[in-house]
């Protein structure tokens, strides 16, 4: 139509956005309240981040609930209180988490140096002074109880998971409600069971293969919940497309579903070990504490780095606590990175 | 008038089978097999557990789940006598997952309404990641934080609620120590089931029907009255069913609780007091040291709390499926 | 008021004295004017869209519409799928902007005026502008009473009695009867058109000046649809109605006037309004035309 090209055009607006007034108008509230705060705590004996932290929410409210009852009346106030009760919450958890990072880093640091992620503790104690020794074996002896978990679990999850998603037999439901039940199970059970089961039973004695199975019990949940999701978002055309070219469904599923399904897998894979690659009490039942490497899964007992934190947290002298800090600081950087990878990984899922 | 037609004649409906060929049956019996793992293993824990705390369980009898006392002693002939009770332990589990919970409850709530509501499309998204890393960190470093950090904070402020609410039994205190207490492991537990809380939240209050949320607002409702008659109604299973799979959690934490609780076999119901206990840090605890007899009953502990956490995350999964089912 | 500014096909908005749109619209515009004499009623000035137009994120889905809703009228909305009608009648008690990265231009005017003037109260328009969606809606957790007085809960409003409100409200929206014995049964035992009923009582208890109504029938059987338009004939008496319907025959039953809204592609436009009686019998564009004899739509 020749028409549409004569007429003015029209700019989208959007009239219930905040405009500068409303702006202004927080911005002020703001303001007035850091300004409140700040007065209140220097003339009252009220003191600590907490303080400032409740009295800026409190004087906020009341500051602004001046404003909006003007504009809408108490039934405004109620609305305002409760956005600013919900952000309140989501402030106070983040928080929390910032604190928790901020600890780690800023202790961590002071322990980190060449020789803590090079050496091993043979020739130092958790007690020497920072600098001597260092938790490389350690860090290979989570690297092995790793390997060992995701060789047990990651089968066994995905395995499951194809069960529930691409059998969906008659045990779906139950195999469902024992994979929840699974998860739920504590991290002190599962060593206690490998301890109770295995050595007590067998001539095997603690090991880092005992300690992946132990973590198995925990990763394989995490692992079926996920990949069961990333399963679930494989268009159902692409299977039925596989299966109209009269192909099995075992080749349908080994070259159609799980191939894109794979970031996916990948995805709980990776969440799998980040919930298990700081699990601390099963260690110390199947594992042990060693101080020098030990490169056989089957036999003897290994460095771990959860176990290291654990120990030089015990200890209680500073060294050892630095040294905890420290290798908190390692596994929580491969945590990061783990977590990192699955968020990169889970973006690349298969569109509905 | 009388009908003579004859009967419809309806065929029975035809069975369609197939039958698979051999290389889909295999395929299905090997993850129908491997599918059955969770089954092998949950059993074979109940059994192993089961099998090695027996001889407690025999000797022991109700009263290891009533008594009070853990202790293995020797009488005049040279005899072993042992005493194990976890009365103190459940007792201080559930004390300090109370705390945890009246804790961590409204603050996951308004996180998930903060989320689900009000936050901005940006804010959003780094919040939920700050959640999600939550549930990532180690349980061994909320630990190692709570001792350090947390605990000198919190033993101010238990001084603080001591001396405005010790008149209330919980609230006081009979001797002036607050370090390693209930309500200290209760603050760690709490920020350790806040991500599980505030993502079922989340997910429940996301799947609100909008037709009710839209009737909400063409009444003239603002955001929070719509929040009230309409969210909180819908997801109220989904925030009672989110709370019980974090105070199975908060059940089951071994080494952050063991970290900041002083484990002393009383019963203590004073939250701020030095002195607490949880079974599965108890079994940590004792561990150590214990013999043939005592690792027996470590064992028979364990039951206990498996049990206990499968029928905490049994109700859990209940109330979490029907609740989220509701909204489909 | 005559402004005659009610009636436009490409977007301009005319005013008294202008005339250069073609001569079969000021013929719409004085018979327009005609009926609004006839219908001139103390119900107030009525509600007026004013070159209104809606955008979601990119996609312009209305384009410059402007509409004229006498008080005490029922005016239908007509048009095939994705012609925008259902997005113009969410502007009209600002429900559009809950979508999210939705924006929208002109002016939408109640009693003269704007809705969505900056600083207004936006819970208070929508108290005056009442809605009732395409599928019943009623609050799962609450007992019919409950349901039809939630607006006055919702907005904090004080009312002398709510008993009367109630029996009023539900006799409005011809439900009293059957309900009458039940008040605190829950309202998820009524059958769909019963719920249709209560969820148009709730919305008349805030006492609204106009009612919007969202293929209200659209989802209801044969028996429950005529006795919703029996209600909505009864409630125009009293207040003004705008009706999106994908079904003309109601909306030949129930309207005074009729706008027949169409998407060629791009934006939906409002291709003609005029008294339903003329829509249905001559209507002026061959657009409408085709659409109200069923050769397409």
């Amino acid at each position: 139509m020749s028409t549409i090209s004569q007429k003015p055009s029209v700019a989208p607006t959007r009239p219930w956005a905040a405009t500068p007034r409303d702006r202004a108008l927080t911005a002020l509230s703001v303001a007035l309240s850091i300004l409140a705060t700040l007065t209140i705590v220097a003339v009252t004996p009220m003191k600590g981040k907490l303080a400032y932290f409740f009295l800026f929410f409190i004087t906020w409210f009341i500051i602004d609930s001046l404003f909006v009852v003007s504009k809408s009346g108490s039934k405004g106030v109620k609305d305002s209180l409760a956005a600013k009760v919900t952000l309140f919450g989501g402030v106070i958890v983040s928080m929390a988490v910032f604190s928790i990072l901020w600890a780690t880093i800023s202790n961590g640091v002071k322990g980190i140096n060449l020789a803590f992620v090079t050496q091993n503790m043979r020739e130092a104690s958790l007690f020497d002074p920072i600098g001597k020794g260092g938790i490389l074996h350690a860090i290979l002896g989570t690297v092995i109880l790793i390997v060992i978990a995701i060789i047990f679990s990651v089968p066994m999850g995905i395995l499951t998971a194809l069960y529930l998603t691409e059998i969906k037999g008659r045990a779906a439901g139950l195999i469902q409600f024992l994979v929840q039940a699974m998860s739920g199970v504590p991290s002190v059970v599962a060593g206690l069971f490998i301890y109770a089961a295995i050595i007590l039973n067998t001539p095997l004695r603690s090991s880092t293969f005992l300690g992946g199975l132990a973590l198995t019990i925990l990763m394989v949940p995490t692992v079926t919940r996920t990949a069961q999701e990333v399963l679930n978002l494989v268009p159902s055309d692409l299977r039925e497309a596989g299966l109209a070219m009269g192909a099995t469904q075992w080749k349908t599923v080994a070259l159609v579903v799980v191939p894109a399904a794979r970031s996916g897998l990948i995805t709980a894979t990776i969440l799998g070990v980040a919930r298990i690659a700081g699990e601390t009490a099963p260690l110390l039942f199947t594992v042990g504490v060693f101080d020098s490497y030990n490169f056989n899964p089957f036999k003897g007992d290994s460095g771990t780095i959860p176990t290291v934190v654990w120990a030089g947290l015990m200890g209680g002298t500073p060294e050892s606590i630095q040294r905890a800090w420290s290798a908190i600081l390692v596994l929580l950087i491969v945590v990061l990175i783990m977590f990192v990878a699955a968020r990169a990984f889970g973006s690349k899922q298969p569109k509905r | 008038m009388s009908i003579d037609t004859p009967a419809k004649v309806i065929p029975a409906a035809r069975k369609i089978t197939t039958k698979p060929r051999v290389s889909d049956q295999i395929f299905r019996g090997i993850v129908t097999a491997f599918s059955f793992s969770a089954l092998l293993i949950l059993s074979l824990i109940a059994i192993f557990l089961l099998l090695k705390g027996f001889t407690t369980f025999k000797e022991q009898g109700l009263g290891f789940i009533t008594h009070f006392e853990w202790s293995v002693t020797q009488d005049e002939a040279g005899k072993e006598v042992a005493v194990f009770g976890l009365q103190a332990m459940l007792i201080g589990t559930v004390v300090i997952s109370f705390v945890a919970l009246v804790i961590a409850v409204p603050l996951s709530v308004l996180t998930a309404l903060f989320l689900t509501f009000y936050a901005p499309e940006r804010v959003k998204k780094v919040l939920v990641t700050i959640v999600d890393l939550m549930a990532a960190f180690p349980s061994i470093l909320y630990g190692l934080w709570g001792f350090f950090v947390l605990m000198p904070m919190a033993e101010y402020w238990a001084k603080l609620i001591q001396k405005w609410l010790g008149w209330i039994y919980i609230f006081d205190v009979p001797q002036g120590v607050y370090s390693r207490s209930p309500f200290i492991a209760g603050i760690v537990l709490s920020v350790m089931i806040i991500p599980i809380i505030t993502s079922v939240s989340r997910e429940v209050f996301s799947q609100t029907p909008l037709d009710r949320i839209q009737a909400a607002y063409a009444l003239g409702a603002t955001k929070w009255g719509m929040i009230r008659a309409v969210v909180l109604p819908f997801g109220a299973g989904g925030v009672v069913g989110g709370s019980m799979l974090g105070l199975g959690r908060a059940f089951g934490e071994t080494v952050a609780v063991y970290s900041v609780l002083n484990i002393v076999f009383r019963t203590n119901f004073q939250i701020l007091f030095t002195q607490g206990g949880n079974v599965a840090s108890m079994i940590i605890q004792k561990w150590g040291e214990a013999g043939k007899t005592e690792i027996s009953a470590l064992m028979a502990a364990g039951l206990v709390l498996f049990i206990l956490t499968l029928i905490v995350n049994f109700f859990a999964n209940f109330v979490v499926t029907r609740a989220v089912k509701s909204g489909r | 008021m005559d402004k005659s500014s009610q009636i436009t096909q490409n977007g301009t908005l005319m005013s008294e004295n202008q005339n250069t749109t073609p001569s079969s619209l000021s013929d719409v515009a004085a018979k327009r004017a005609e009926a609004k004499v006839a219908g001139t009623s103390p119900l107030g000035t009525g509600l007026e869209a004013r070159g209104v137009h809606a955008w979601f994120d990119k996609h312009h889905a209305l384009e410059d519409v402007s509409l004229d809703f006498s008080a005490g009228t029922v005016t239908a909305l007509i048009g095939p799928s994705g012609c925008g009608k259902s997005t113009f009648i969410r502007t009209l008690n600002r429900m559009h902007e809950f979508i999210p990265r939705t924006s929208m231009a002109g002016q939408v005017l109640l009693d003269g005026k704007d809705i969505y003037e900056p600083g207004i109260d936006v819970t208070k328009i929508r108290l005056q502008i009442g809605m009732v969606f395409q599928k019943p809606n009623p609050f799962p957790s609450m007992t019919i009473g409950e349901n039809v007085l939630s607006g006055i809960k919702l907005a904090q409003l004080k009312v002398e009695n709510n008993e009367d409100l109630l029996e009023e409200c539900l006799t409005r929206a011809g439900l009293w009867t059957e309900v009458k014995d039940r008040l605190s049964a829950h309202a998820g035992g009524l059958s769909g058109g019963q719920q249709q009923r209560l969820c148009i009582a709730r919305a008349l208890a805030v006492k609204p000046k106009v009612l919007l109504m969202d293929e209200p029938c659209s989802a209801l059987d044969p028996g429950s649809t005529l006795r919703i338009e029996e209600t909505i004939s009864q409630l125009s008496k009293s207040m003004t109605i705008v009706i999106v319907t994908h079904n003309m025959q109601q909306a030949a039953r129930v309207s005074d006037y009729t706008a027949f809204f169409l998407s060629d592609g791009g934006p939906g436009q409002m291709i003609e309004v005029g008294p339903t009686n003329e829509i249905f019998s001559r209507p002026r564009d061959e657009r409408t035309e085709n659409y109200v004899t069923g050769r397409f739509g």
